[in-house]
């Protein structure tokens, strides 16, 4: 049972802006991965949820290989980053933030180049790719150029492209971001089938829904390092309460009002459009507002979310309020 | 609903392929099966037009040339062997600069093949087989033409094509460690005026270097074009090097080996955060 964990990084640290250790002239030093512990077992669907800038990208980097870390331990399947990154990336998947795909070519033929990277003769590449393509239903687009495909046809090309090699773990950096909603729920549809035939997929994310559908684990990181560890509904439990009141006042300032909501729920928090009461009893607390004689324009009651975990956590919300 | 079948399992299937042996031929092979979509759009730059200039400039201002004497063949025999070198320059020069930035920059696809387990050596070991692939192949196209129109008065002209492979290399390679350094590309409109133009005009394509001052023959010295207009007009014509063939030769792999050096250590960089 002592099997190996597919990831494991200990005191991962990644700076910009040095040489060997040493700042380069002229430039800043910028610690985006600042000290994380992480293990990855077989099996699990792993998640690396926090806003931009976080140092989710920047742990994927150097988890795909491609970004020799700057201190601290890392091993990837078993097998050391610097030394064997053409060994490990041989069984990654890798699902970029960025589209790559070449958009002259065909959808089948992006899938077999791909294929070629990893050394798969044709012959075996060809019946792959066509079950691929049926796995991210992409089939009626198979010999269509991938420049006119939607974003999100694109990204589920990228999805398959990243299977082709059947690899032992997918990292998926922002896997629906930019896809509007239709699209991001095909996207989490046909990931939430892989994880289910047990793929190793390890994800970051700044949405908390989609954290909480695909991962049976998170850390939950800001500025460069790790806050809080466990699954979805183990967080919630530990940093939130189990309901939250959302209260809505117009136009009126909230900092004042948010004085005489003090003591009802276990936590008040003031958000630049509306006032969040953490409680266990939505409605109890409601009634208690409504007993405060304040008139809220607004009132909404909903289960707690990572969202308020990270609010917890960090003061500050995973995705910029759109006001 | 079909039930696709399982992609992936928990257990980590046998790999699908061998061993990991990186090479530059997947690379090759994805930029071949991109020319092989586009490849008609690419014969008027590499093709046509270098024969409209032999015919052009080769018949029309020769003509006035013949009238002199003093080169001691057809003028249009003088300026075969340079267009086709400088059609293997100038082609070099094109593959190795909007279409790498393409790789690093807009498509990304470079980033794609890093995900993989090529190594950026790897890629640019692609890029420069896809670019033998371009410029011998306009080179031998051009060398038909020439055939054709009774310009080659050699059997050395066979040499042509190892000559515009060397001189693909040399000048590719330089450019393909620029394009991996770049952010935006316009640069590249400025190198194509600053540097291709200039060193189409006065490497010997049209006329001899000795017709330049001394100090602009230095620069003609300096590039690899006029190495390579040396060498395969030697070889058309069957008329010695104005250096001796090796030192030609020598100078020119100097170029691809210091390029080569340079691209690598670029391509890794640009690669490799």
């Amino acid at each position: 049972m002592a099997e190996e964990p597919l990831i494991h990084a200990r005191g991962l640290v990644k700076r910009f802006g040095e040489v060997r250790g040493r700042a380069k002239r002229g430039r800043e030093v910028f610690t985006a991965v600042d000290g994380i512990d992480v293990d990855v077992q077989r099996g699990e669907s792993f998640g690396f949820l926090g806003p931009n800038g976080a140092g989710k990208s920047s742990t994927m980097r150097m988890i795909g290989c491609v970004s020799p870390p700057s201190a601290g331990t890392l091993r990837i399947l078993g097998l050391d980053p610097i030394h064997d990154g053409p060994r490990i990336r041989a069984r990654l998947g890798v699902c970029p933030q960025q589209d790559s795909l070449d958009l002259d070519l065909s959808v089948t033929e992006n899938l077999l180049v791909y294929a070629g990277y990893f050394g798969i003769p044709r012959a075996m590449a060809r019946p792959r790719a066509a079950e691929l393509l049926e796995f991210v239903q992409l089939t009626d687009r198979a010999n269509d150029r991938v420049e006119p495909l939607s974003g999100g046809m694109k990204r589920r090309l990228t999805i398959a492209r990243a299977l082709v090699n059947e690899p032992d773990l997918v990292l998926l950096d922002e896997p629906t971001t930019g896809l509007d909603p239709q699209a991001r729920h095909l996207v989490w549809e046909r990931l939430f089938r892989l994880k289910q035939r047990g793929v190793t997929l390890v994800l970051t994310t700044h949405y908390m829904d989609e954290a909480e559908q695909l991962c049976d684990r998170l850390v939950v990181m800001d500025k460069g390092r790790i806050v809080a560890e466990g699954s979805p509904r183990s967080l919630i439990e530990a940093h939130s309460t189990r309901e939250v009141l959302e209260l809505r006042f117009g136009g009126e300032a909230l900092e004042p009002l948010a004085g005489k909501l003090a003591g009802i729920g276990e936590r008040v928090e003031v958000l630049p459009d509306r006032i969040l009461v953490y409680a266990d009893d939505g409605d109890a607390a409601t009634a208690a507002v409504h007993q405060r004689g304040l008139a809220p324009s607004s009132v909404l009651v909903r289960r707690s979310s990572l969202e308020d975990v990270f609010l917890k956590l960090t003061g500050r919300t995973l995705v910029e309020e759109k006001g | 609903m079909t039930t696709a079948t399982v992609p992936a399992t928990a257990e980590g299937s046998p790999a699908l392929a061998g061993p990991v042996r990186p090479s530059p031929l997947p690379v090759f092979r994805h930029l071949f099966t991109a020319y092989v979509r586009t490849w008609r759009g690419s014969v008027f730059s590499s093709f046509v037009l270098p024969v409209m200039f032999l015919v052009g400039m080769g018949l029309s201002v020769g003509s006035y040339v013949d009238k002199a004497g003093s080169l001691g063949y057809p003028y249009l025999d003088y300026i075969a062997p340079g267009l086709l070198a400088s059609t293997v320059f100038q082609v070099a020069f094109n593959e190795s600069t909007y279409p790498v930035a393409a790789g690093f920059l807009w498509l990304r696809t470079f980033h794609a093949m890093r995900a993989s387990p090529l190594r950026p050596a790897d890629i640019l070991g692609g890029e420069i087989l896809y670019i033998w692939l371009r410029a011998g192949a306009s080179g031998a196209g051009f060398l038909v033409v020439m055939t054709l129109f009774g310009t080659v008065h050699s059997p050395m002209a066979l040499a042509t094509i190892p000559v515009s492979l060397l001189l693909a290399v040399a000048s590719a390679t330089p450019v393909l460690a620029y394009s991996a350094t770049i952010k935006h590309d316009a640069m590249f409109a400025i190198l194509f005026r600053f540097l291709v133009i200039p060193a189409t005009l006065f490497a010997a394509v049209f006329f001899p270097v000795e017709q330049l001052p001394a100090a602009a023959r230095w620069l003609a010295y300096l590039s690899p074009l006029w190495h390579g207009v040396e060498l395969t007009r030697a070889a058309t014509l069957g008329t010695p090097t104005a250096l001796g063939w090796m030192w030609h030769v020598v100078f020119l792999a100097a170029w691809a080996v210091v390029g080569s050096l340079i691209a690598r250590r670029q391509f890794n960089r640009r690669l490799t955060d």
